[in-house]
């Protein structure tokens, strides 16, 4: 009943507020290489807009450092001299870098860069009368063609791990419970730690399967590169599917049925796949309660890391953290399911 | 009279013939055992007279409506009470009984009324709101028998209605049976179990499709020189050649 | 050393706020190579009293053990040992005949042909089928199928929970005469049905009513404890007779018993007396005999 009534409720809720497509307060750097009237006017416009959070001061190393980490996701650089030049060819150019490893939410950042430095020759127009241009250049990292499927495809590898680790793992359980087969095979010397391993080992070689043929797919259709070490990415990958395959026998010994394995599998993993692995809906930009529900969510670790590691390239030191945290949620929910996994009916 | 009449009714599927060739009529209130094992052909014989499937040959009229012709009729003139399933387990008793009671086209008076006296006669006044989960299967069969007589059927299928429960129970039920009988209402009952055979008026046992014994108990038992109907029906059932596979 | 031996088990359910007491301290013994019936109606605690006997669950109080084995402490021991046969059909449906056999061969650590002498009898049955899927069998098959399963590791005790519900009267014959054989190779038999004609099949049998037990004995022990004279009646109008029986002062109990109805009396019969009385209700054809009670006679007289 409350599945039926409160669904609709809190999937407005949640697509109306929380997960808007939209760009607010996003982290922007600036590095201001000439520090002078014309550049301080079009910071100050930048400044003011609600879009942005701006990181002052920065240094060139800092800068390389901040794109990697992704605390940044767009950086305004002024090139030496800029009122000079503009005073004296009249014209001047802006660099803008985007991250464009979600290339939705780059071309949003960029455009609302540019139109704010468009609007501010106006307020530069006061000290020089001759017509101006100001040129802004972008730069696109690590995704200088703007494909959308540098975004999908860690995204896409998440939720099909999840979906055939995780629904798979606990219906087939569960299976086994309501067809009766449970209740022999308890009777049976077997231990349970077998039954469970049993259980887990076709569904982690079919992920494997899944995992290979979609690197495979996206080097060599969809051409999106591996720029990471492909051997870390893979172990990532299998470091995802073991926590999924824990969190589908976690909820194996909570469910009775097959309908409610499988409902909860959708409701409790799918569409928390799809919301918060920020994938669909950049988690920057959600109300900090969302921020927070987002965490406990797996996938969002592994999106994190996949997006790194393939994509930008980045190695261990980069993703160790989000790495921990994985390995952590696989340890917690493997013990709690093989402790939770009962030897007798009940 | 007759309300059931059967003249050389055949059902087919392929070349196989589930039900082959079968005759015979069920007089007004009669307790008629429709027996045979598994495969015999039963439910398909019982199926046709109920009006879900048609048959391939031959011809039936049952409450004096033709099987072809008026299937509908059929319907609304008949009742069916079967073991696996007959009530809604998360209805309470008088949701039941109202529920059926609109299937089959009550006033809303005629409910109320039928409603009070069969709560008064299976002694349920005091459960009437309670879910039918909660109660025990005896009583879940008493009333989803009276629930199939709720319309005043001429008559009243029974697929293996009394299994599992504890024997007095299973005797008041039959009783409820005889009571039924008594008034006038045909009860046509398929059993797998050969002392519920024992009870009923008339016995047919089905074997590869025909009717190959058909009598009172005394008779059947008498001609095959059984001391009970299991051993009738071992003797009649163990010959089947297509049965069990 | 006793086969199973129970010593006042008691089991509670919780469903939904209420609590149902399914077995109230139940104590018996089967002793080695008894083929034992529990019988009682659904919701008697029948399978509730063989999953605590198999390990598959706990009692609140009380005490059990299966082949010298605690049920609690030694669960592991006793699952190796015992052959379980659950009450609805619980093999893997969609493997073949021969598939599942094997499978649960290799779950107890053993070949299908290290036992097959056990099971051959009963396998010959099902062989012909052996590369259909199990789900496609019929009733009498699976319940053989089952059986083979139940036996391959060669079991010291075997629970055959409602073997024969829903089997067809030609099947469940079998199935007997196979637990009779099994009976012979010296495996102890424990098996629960709702029948009361099948108690007549056991060495000993447990009557079992809403969690406790009416008696333990053998079925002609169980026969012979209704001291009461029995009488058999019948007439033309069997409905009318069993109205009019229940009404007259010295009846004690009457029953419908298929083509009869099985009376009992307060006092001694005056079969002329009766036989007036119920000819002048209208009755014809009156027969009237002094009958040896049934299990069923003796359930229903333990019931009340």
């Amino acid at each position: 009943m409350f599945i039926l009534f409160g669904m609709p409720i809190v999937q407005i809720l949640i697509f109306g507020f929380a997960l808007t497509n939209e760009v607010k307060d996003s982290r922007i750097a600036i590095l201001d290489e000439s520090k002078d009237e014309a550049s301080e006017a079009i910071i100050h416009r930048l400044e003011s807009s609600l879009y942005f959070d701006i990181e002052k001061n920065i240094t060139q190393p800092q800068l390389v450092d901040a794109f990697r980490e992704g605390t940044i996701k767009l950086a305004v650089v002024f090139p030496q001299k800029f009122s000079e030049q503009l005073e004296h060819t009249n014209a001047a150019s802006i660099q803008l870098i985007a991250d464009a490893t979600d290339p939705n939410v780059a071309t949003t950042l960029v455009n609302y860069a540019s139109a704010i430095i468009y609007d501010s020759q106006n307020d530069l127009k006061g000290f020089k009368e001759l017509p101006f241009k100001i040129n802004t250049e972008m730069r696109m990292l690590y995704n200088p063609q703007m494909k959308g499927s540098y975004n999908f495809v860690p995204g896409v590898m998440a939720m099909v791990l999840m979906l055939v680790c995780a629904m798979m793992t606990s219906i087939s359980i569960v299976k086994e419970k309501e067809m009766g087969t449970m209740e022999i095979i308890l009777v049976s010397p077997i231990v349970p730690m077998r039954v469970i391993i049993a259980k887990m080992v076709p569904y982690f070689i079919l992920s494997a399967v899944n995992i290979a043929s979609i690197l495979l797919l996206s080097v060599f259709v969809l051409d999106v590169p591996i720029h990471g070490s492909l051997l870390f990415l893979i172990s990532e990958c299998l470091l995802f599917t073991l926590t999924v395959l824990a969190l589908g026998l976690f909820i194996s010994t909570i469910s009775g049925s097959q309908q409610v394995a499988m409902l909860i599998s959708l409701m409790g993993l799918f569409l928390p796949t799809i919301m918060f692995s920020g994938f669909m809906f950049p988690i920057e930009n959600m109300p900090v309660p969302l921020q927070v529900i987002s965490n406990v969510v797996p996938a969002k670790w592994f999106y994190y890391i996949v997006k790194n590691v393939m994509i930008k390239g980045l190695g261990f030191q980069f993703v160790w953290k989000e790495t921990l945290v994985l390995s952590g949620m696989m340890l917690f929910l493997m013990a709690v399911s093989i402790k939770k996994f009962k030897v007798r009916l009940e | 009279m007759n309300v059931i009449e059967v003249e050389n009714l055949s059902k087919h599927f392929g070349k196989f013939k589930a039900v082959d060739d079968i005759s015979f009529n069920v007089s007004r209130g009669e307790i008629f055992g429709f027996l045979g094992a598994n495969g015999a052909g039963k439910t398909t014989a019982m199926r046709m007279l109920c009006g879900l499937s048609l048959p391939t040959l031959g011809e039936a009229r049952v409450a004096g409506f033709d099987l072809y012709k008026d299937a509908e009729q059929i319907k609304r003139n008949i009742g069916y009470m079967s073991q696996r399933f007959s009530l809604y387990d998360d209805l309470s008793i008088r949701e039941n009984i109202r529920f059926y009671g609109g299937i089959y086209g009550l006033t809303n008076k005629q409910i109320k009324a039928k409603t009070e006296s069969m709560l008064h006669h299976l002694n349920l006044e005091e459960e009437a709101n309670k879910m039918v989960k909660s109660l025990p299967l005896g009583w879940k069969q008493k009333l989803a028998f009276s629930v199939s007589l709720l319309h005043d059927p001429q008559i009243v299928f029974l697929d293996e209605p009394t299994g599992g429960v504890d024997p007095i129970t299973r005797r008041e039920f039959w009783t409820m049976i005889y009571e039924a009988s008594d008034k006038g209402t045909t009860v046509f009952v398929t059993t797998h179990y050969m002392d519920e055979a024992e009870y009923c008026s008339r016995v047919s046992i089905m074997v590869d499709g025909k009717i190959d014994a058909l009598g009172t108990p005394l008779e059947l038992k008498e001609k095959f020189d059984s001391p009970n109907m299991g051993d009738v029906f071992l003797k009649l059932a163990r010959k089947a050649k297509r049965g069990d596979n | 050393m006793k086969a199973v031996s129970a010593n006042s088990i008691k089991k509670i359910f919780n469903v939904e706020k209420s609590t149902v007491t399914a077995l109230q301290g139940l104590s018996f013994d089967v002793e080695q190579g008894e083929l034992f019936g529990v019988i009682g109606p659904d919701g008697a605690g029948k399978t509730t009293l063989f999953r605590i006997l198999t390990t598959l669950m706990l009692a609140q109080e009380g005490s059990a053990q299966v082949d010298g084995f605690d049920v609690v402490k030694d669960f592991k021991e006793i699952r190796k040992r015992i052959g379980y046969m659950p009450g609805r059909f619980s093999l893997y449906q969609d493997l073949t005949v021969e598939e599942n056999l094997s499978f649960f061969a290799t779950l107890f650590n053993t070949s299908i042909s290290a036992n097959y002498d056990l099971v051959k009898d009963i396998y010959e049955h099902i062989e012909p089928f052996k590369y259909r899927r199990a789900g496609a069998l019929s009733g009498g098959m699976k319940q053989k199928l089952a059986l083979c399963c139940a036996l391959i590791h060669r079991p010291t005790v075997l629970f055959l929970d409602e073997p024969t519900t829903g089997v067809d009267a030609v099947s469940r014959q079998e199935f007997w005469e196979l637990l009779k054989n099994l009976q012979k190779q010296g495996i102890t038999i424990l098996v629960s049905t709702p029948y009361m004609d099948e108690a007549s099949l056991c060495n000993r049998v447990a009557l079992l009513q809403e969690g406790k037990l009416l008696d333990i004995d053998s079925p002609e022990g169980i026969i012979k404890k209704f001291k009461k004279p029995l009488w058999a009646i019948r007439s033309t109008k069997m409905f009318r007779l069993l109205q009019d029986l229940k009404k007259m002062d010295n009846v004690e109990s009457c029953f419908p018993f298929g083509q009869e109805h099985h009376v009992t009396f307060k006092e001694v019969l005056n079969i002329s007396s009766l036989e007036k009385e119920l000819t002048a209700l209208g009755h014809r054809d009156l027969k009237m005999n002094q009958i040896q009670a049934t299990i069923e006679d003796s359930f229903m007289e333990l019931m009340k």
